[in-house]
């Protein structure tokens, strides 16, 4: 390893589109750049295996040339994830896949592995960019086999192909459950029905403000035109307000409104939580509530309180997408001004497009956070299991609440919710929003987890190979 | 009644909180953050005699009395196990030192240390490395849950009639006008015929404050815990020479300590992982068990306690302000004292003495040193 890979003028964690986008404009300043992403290929949640899916349906598409199919909402988002993915290729930082972050000391100084072997790096600026989690959805039955997240369904879907078949059901709210059901109905996926949750009356409510939203940004009409390809496609679409998983071993029905159906695949989707796994175990990061979640506190430019960490992208708060890759380039900015490579006056200038880009991106999340709220924790029952690696059920949490436990970290302590190798970064909302409710405060009145490093596991063998 | 305050709910405020309770007195147990919030709840749960300073054993043995039957302390048997404990030698100097250890506390008149040879310490310890010559063994030695000792001598003193309030803040302690002390926290006064200073790495700043100058520095031991694998190793082992503790948890998962040192903040109230420190317990423990190279760490961490210049704790009443007991300055070796230390303080507290054996920590060793040199 040579010392200039070692001392990059920036590392960036994560090649989502908040990650490349930082990368390219810390390149477009001449700084060097360390890229760490733990997928095989760049392109996050979002644009994943998007590269390798291009080249495959390049023949098939110039075969088919369907027009409208080129017009739908979904191709919008690809192609701008090509214009993207091209940039970041060509821009001329060291991407390293399959690089695990797992820990960030003052300095900062950054630890992964690689290849079976931890390394370090001390970057002049470390810019993280780790995405979106989905908020876990307990419910009764959701540890069975058989139930999944939606997120998990689509990388099935991006990076292999697979689509749903047979008793499938989607049970859940928000707009990423409906762009996966329009994705994976067009990939050839069928769907026993799709359990809409999303609590009555918001809807309209929030229609209200439908004009102000499409001035802004057209999130909502893309949203609806998923939803209505769904719907088209004769998916039955059912209001409840309550599901459950049920089976022997593994799932066999699902439970709504006191119907019970047959089902082999349920996969859940309760919106998606900044991914703050990393930030929350790094002293100096503070974190605030917003959107039912935590964040890290951010200035206007991605910079924590912890000096050289800055954070870009959903990890910093949900954004999307595009407002995702314009908070990668205002942090790229602002890191090329703190290396003293570009003036403030300068970055101020270069940093205006995007800004401007970016106030119209975030208009639209205010309406969004009003459709769909996350579903009430008070409301689940008191067996059903929260935090999955520890098998810790709501009724136990409650149960620490009552005994006087205030915060997260010390219901680790009374029952091991969150103790687990997930370190809460499953059940983390899911406990938190538990405790919140039990205690009858809003979600900011209770301390969040504390992580620890690693954030990721990592054997002996690589710590033990871990250069002084 | 007679009132006591105890500031700090670690494992030695809640059992010297316990003690006097038992004892009739009322009990006010104040904490700043919540109970084992540090190195309390998180150590490595060791319930060691093997390998005391030869100062702490007699403390020690009365706790290990009192572990062997915990629950009937405390109403929870606290995850302890009598699993032994093992200080493998790695070389013949290393037996050479072992044996002259054992010979030493043999003198003293105990008998829990043994030496093992290679064939004994490999049935004790099927898994440790082909180089291993030797052992040093205390078979009821054993190790217990850290964080579930906490929660069952938190609950045992509440239902001793203690009172505990968490997210409190000692701010200082001074004579009361009327008799007895005032114990000003940022909820207003307090006052109390007795006050305990059990407030760990804190516990020395809560002493200048009085005006008692105690040296003491901030240790920050780091421990690795890894997933869940089989069953394969019963003991705690340790090294002879060199910085380990190994533990397989009832769980599964191990434990990895052994005083590797991560940074600490005391003012801050934080400690921070030295992951390229933090490598050495890695090598170490890979060293010795060659299994566990594969084996994914999952969590690392560490927690700050007091630690005097000879690394042993310092118990007894101010030389400065009469009515407040200080108990800190464990070292990193406090757990298992914990049962009798809360004890002998308890005593000091209510009788104005006590015939535990604590006389080796009492502060004025230290004014003793500096007359000296």
């Amino acid at each position: 390893m040579t010392p200039d890979v070692l001392m990059p003028d920036v590392l960036v964690l994560g090649a989502g589109p908040a990650g490349m986008a930082a990368a390219i404009a810390a390149r477009g300043q001449g700084l060097s750049v360390l890229l760490l992403d733990e997928n095989a290929a760049p392109g996050g949640q979002v644009y994943r295996a998007l590269q390798r899916r291009d080249a495959a349906d390049a023949q098939e598409r110039r075969d088919a040339a369907d027009a409208q199919e080129r017009r739908d909402a979904a191709d919008a988002q690809e192609r701008a994830g090509k214009v993207l993915l091209a940039a970041f290729a060509a821009c001329g930082a060291e991407a390293r896949h399959g690089a695990v972050l797992w820990a960030v000391e003052d300095g900062p100084r950054v630890f992964w592995s690689e290849n079976g072997a931890a390394r370090s790096a001390a970057p002049g600026r470390l810019i993280l960019a780790a995405g979106a989690t989905e908020r876990p959805m307990p419910i009764p039955g959701w540890t069975l086999p058989g139930v999944m997240g939606v997120g998990a369904a689509q990388i099935a879907l991006k990076t292999a192909g697979l689509v749903p078949d047979g008793d499938a059901w989607i049970a859940g709210q928000g707009p990423l459950l409906w762009l996966y059901a329009a994705q994976a109905l067009k990939h050839g996926g069928r769907f026993a029905g799709i359990i809409d949750l999303a609590p009555p009356g918001v809807v309209s409510r929030a229609l209200r403000h439908l004009p102000a939203v499409l001035r802004g940004a057209d999130y909502l009409a893309q949203g609806l035109l998923w939803q209505r390809a769904v719907k088209r496609a004769g998916v039955a679409v059912l209001a409840a307000r309550e599901v459950a998983a049920e089976g022997e071993g593994r799932l066999e029905a699902v439970v709504f409104d006191g119907q019970r159906h047959p089902a082999d695949l349920l996969l859940l989707h309760d919106g998606v939580v900044p991914n703050t796994q990393v930030t929350r175990a790094i002293q100096g990061c503070r974190h605030v509530w917003e959107q039912g979640s935590w964040r890290p506190e951010l200035d206007g430019w991605g910079n924590t309180g912890s000096p050289g960490v800055m954070v870009a992208g959903d990890s910093g708060g949900i954004g999307g997408a595009a407002a995702a890759a314009l908070s990668g380039t205002l942090a790229a900015l602002e890191a090329a001004r703190q290396l003293d490579r570009i003036t403030t006056e300068r970055r101020d200038a270069q940093a205006r497009p995007a800004r401007l880009s970016l106030a119209r991106h975030r208009a639209v999340r205010p309406l969004l956070d009003a459709m769909f709220p996350p579903r009430p924790m008070a409301a689940v029952a008191d067996t059903t299991i929260l935090c999955r690696c520890e098998e810790v059920s709501a009724g136990q949490v409650r149960g620490a609440v009552a005994l006087g436990c205030l915060g997260a970290n010390q219901v680790k302590a009374f029952c091991r919710a969150g103790m687990g190798a997930c370190q809460g970064r499953v059940c983390g909302p899911a406990v938190h929003g538990a405790i919140a409710a039990a205690r009858g405060v809003p979600g900011e009145a209770v301390e969040p987890f504390r992580t620890r490093f690693p954030t990721k596991p990592l054997t002996l063998g690589e710590l033990a190979a871990l250069q002084a | 009644m007679n009132r006591a305050i105890v500031i700090g709910a670690g494992l030695h405020g809640l059992s010297t909180a316990l003690h006097l309770a038992r004892a009739g007195w009322g009990v006010t147990v104040l904490e700043r953050r919540h109970a084992g919030r540090h190195s309390s709840g998180i150590n490595a749960g060791g319930v060691r005699r093997l390998g005391r300073d030869l100062r702490e054993i007699a403390l020690s043995a009365i706790a290990a009395d009192m572990w062997a039957n915990i629950a009937a302390l405390v109403g929870d048997d606290c995850g302890f196990v009598a699993s032994g404990q093992v200080k493998v030698a790695e070389s013949e100097a290393d037996m050479v030192r072992l044996e002259a250890r054992a010979d030493q506390v043999r003198a003293l008149g105990w008998r829990h240390e043994e030496v093992v040879d290679a064939a004994e310490l490999r049935r004790l310890v099927p898994a440790i490395a082909p180089h291993a010559v030797g052992a040093l063994v205390t078979r009821d030695d054993g190790a217990a849950d850290p964080m579930r000792t906490v929660m069952a001598f938190r609950v045992a003193a509440l239902q001793a009639g203690a009172t505990l309030i968490e997210d409190i803040a000692v701010q200082g302690v001074a004579l009361a006008p009327g008799g007895g002390l005032l114990v000003q926290t940022d909820r207003g006064p307090m006052q109390a015929d007795r006050v305990a200073n059990c407030a760990g790495a804190w516990a020395p700043g809560l002493a200048r404050l009085v005006g008692e100058d105690i040296p003491c520095t901030a240790k920050a031991s780091m421990m690795i815990v890894t997933e869940r694998v089989a069953p394969f190793c019963a003991p705690t082992v340790g090294a002879a020479s060199r910085a380990l503790s190994f533990k397989q948890t009832a769980a599964g998962t191990v434990l990895i300590g052994g005083g590797h040192q991560g940074r600490n903040d005391v003012a801050a109230e934080t400690s921070i992982v030295d992951f390229r420190n933090l490598a050495n317990a890695a090598r170490v423990a890979t060293a010795l068990f060659p299994c566990m190279t594969g084996v994914r760490m999952v969590r690392s961490w560490c927690g700050i306690e007091a630690m005097p210049p000879d690394q042993i704790p310092v118990i007894g009443e101010s030389a400065t302000l009469p009515g407040l007991f200080h108990s800190f300055g464990y070292s990193g070796h406090g757990f298992q004292l914990a049962p009798a230390a809360g004890a002998a303080v308890a005593e000091l507290i209510a009788r104005g003495a006590t015939n535990m054996p604590i006389a080796p920590f009492t502060q004025q060793r230290f004014s003793a040193a500096a007359r000296a040199a």
